[in-house]
């Protein structure tokens, strides 16, 4: 089953909420340690196709298999092998964090140590507090442990930055990273390009339930080779150029100047005009 | 090894067999439910006895209506030798069984769906059996308190006679056990009922609630309640329920009873009648998560 090397393989994926298609007609595969982010707008369909995957949801059509196995059919076996980190998860307010994770690390036939766990996600000052009083940030970093006590093979991650300031979206950025060093596969879902662009080995953006785009952060939608707009000034002004061969261009004006352009930029689209270029301006 | 893949057909069942013995070679097996039923009550235990809420709100209570009815009609006597504060006490015991049972479990399901708790436990391998045998103890441990607290208030203020021979306590015992499970299972189906639970979920499972401990001896003597309101709350299981706890705990108002005494026969019915019926609620409308979350 794993002869493909695939931690997630999907076929055709089809889902509709009373004749409104959320996913119409999905293909993805994600490599085992993968760092995989779906990119789009609120609506497009990335939280319906998680769900699919995690288990939650049913779907209308298409073949799904998730750790070699269809999420529809998954029992508890194929549960311990994945973890979930969800949107907007509060509960057991009156537990301190210790007690949760040691309580979920309980569920697992080999969990990792919750001491441990509460240390990877920066908790460990508030191991002993009641979770009503951590903060927001501190609260997500508390649903990442949750997720991951069970030593997860594969985790889904569901917007997991959503309401953190900068200083702590760098600091959950950093467990991603150690995690996904350490061999896990990481689903992540967002509509933050900087955190896909920071985390992802591959990006797919998704937009009214399809697939427009994949591929890695660098040159999603052909940015790596897309046109590139030189501009500089002369005596009327600023003026630019759109241009297959910057290099050329910069030369033969350096030529023309005898030394230095005034005022040279030399672009590519960035992931952000890419991104609203494929979902066609919705924000 | 799972009961969600033991009902699919053969031909997936041993696919999902090989599967799991060629992945298992190096796992460990899955812990046992009922370890993971020990920790789930342990866990529901510590987060009631801690939220200020249901201590004050579910357990703390009947206490303070007991206090406050008894001191209210401290001098009313019903005649045949009965204290209004007698009678009080046995019906507090039944809504107090109730409040832990029906009440408490109606409002923290609906918001551990709300809050996405369920949704989160039914993503771990946690077998959902663990979740409901969590919350049994939890009901059982308190609905224990509830009444020891109330038995205890009628000893010390109102010469409260515990009964004497195992035969009334075997009554006791039963009255008990078949209210807890009818009202948890009527609790955990009203838990769906709410839209909201932050918003209106407090007052729709309790309404109904407040209403029944009027009409079946709870709040006023059952003696009191005009006929036709005692035949609507004979319909459910709390009446039953209190009719029982003052056969346990104050035989001598017999004469105060309406109709027919006791009828313990009647009320193991009654009450057996509302765990099929609970029983058949919650496995048609038990939701892990809010229809409208998508």
């Amino acid at each position: 089953m794993n002869a493909t090397g695939l931690a997630v393989s999907v076929q055709g994926l089809r889902k509709s909420y009373g004749g409104v298609k959320a996913v119409n007609g999905i293909d993805l595969g994600i490599a085992r340690g993968e760092v995989f982010a779906l990119l789009g707008p609120n609506g497009a369909g990335k939280t319906t196709t998680v769900e699919i995957l995690e288990g939650y949801r049913d779907r209308d059509d298409g073949e799904v298999s998730v750790l070699g196995t269809d999420p529809r059919r998954g029992g508890a076996a194929w549960r311990a092998r994945i973890g979930i980190v969800l949107q907007l998860a509060s509960d057991a307010p009156e537990l301190t964090v210790a007690e949760m994770v040691t309580h979920f690390a309980g569920f697992y036939p080999s969990p990792r140590r919750p001491a441990e766990v509460i240390d990877l996600v920066g908790l460990t000052d508030k191991a002993r507090s009641r979770i009503h009083s951590l903060s927001g940030g501190q609260q997500r970093r508390l649903d990442v442990a949750l997720g991951l006590v069970g030593d997860p093979e594969l985790l889904f991650l569901d917007e997991p930055t959503t309401g953190f300031d900068p200083a702590a979206r760098r600091a959950f950025w950093e467990v991603v990273h150690a995690l996904s060093g350490s061999g896990v596969t990481v689903l992540l879902t967002t509509h933050y390009l900087d955190e896909a662009a920071a985390l992802a080995d591959r990006v797919a953006v998704i937009r009214d339930g399809v697939i427009v785009a994949a591929g890695s952060p660098a040159d999603l939608g052909g940015r790596a080779v897309a046109e590139a707009v030189v501009s500089w000034q002369d005596d009327d002004g600023t003026r630019s150029e759109r241009t297959a061969e910057p290099t050329r261009l910069v030369a033969s004006l350096a030529a023309s100047f005898g030394g230095e352009i005034p005022g040279l930029t030399v672009s590519r689209p960035s992931l952000e005009d890419v991104y609203l270029d494929l979902i066609g301006g919705q924000r | 090894m799972n009961p969600a893949t033991s009902t699919s057909i053969a031909t997936t069942t041993s696919v999902n067999a090989t599967e799991s013995s060629a992945v298992s070679g190096s796992r460990a097996p899955l812990p046992a439910v009922w370890r993971i039923a020990l920790a789930r009550g342990r866990v529901e235990l510590k987060a009631f006895f801690r939220e200020r809420q249901s201590v004050v709100f579910i357990l703390a209570m009947p206490a303070v209506m007991l206090i406050l009815l008894g001191a209210i009609f401290a001098n009313e006597q019903t005649g045949h030798g009965v204290s209004v504060g007698d009678l009080y006490v046995a019906g507090l015991i039944g809504g107090g069984v109730m409040a832990t049972s029906y009440q408490n479990l109606g409002i923290s399901i609906a918001f551990e769906r709300e809050r996405f708790t369920l949704k989160r436990l039914r993503g771990t391998p946690m077998p959902p059996a663990a979740y409901f045998a969590g919350k049994i103890i939890q009901v059982i441990v308190a609905a224990i308190a509830e009444t020891a607290v109330l038995m205890l208030i009628g000893v010390l203020f109102y010469h409260l006679g515990l009964p004497r021979s195992l035969a009334v306590w075997w009554t006791f015992t039963w009255v008990f056990l078949l209210g807890v499970a009818a009202c948890s299972l009527l609790g955990i189906a009203a838990s769906s009922v709410p839209r909201s639970a932050a918003r209106n979920g407090v007052a729709v499972i309790t309404l109904p609630f407040v209403v029944l401990q009027f009409i079946s001896g709870v709040y006023v003597p059952f003696f009191l309640v005009p006929s036709w309101l005692q035949d609507i709350a004979a319909l459910f299981p709390l009446e039953w329920m209190c009719r029982g706890m003052r056969q346990v705990f104050v035989p001598h108002a017999v004469a105060l009873e309406p109709g027919q005494p006791w009828q313990p026969g009647q009320t193991a019915l009654v009450l057996s009648v509302w765990v099929v019926a609970g029983l058949i609620l919650c496995l048609t409308t038990f939701r892990w998560q809010n229809k409208r979350d998508r």
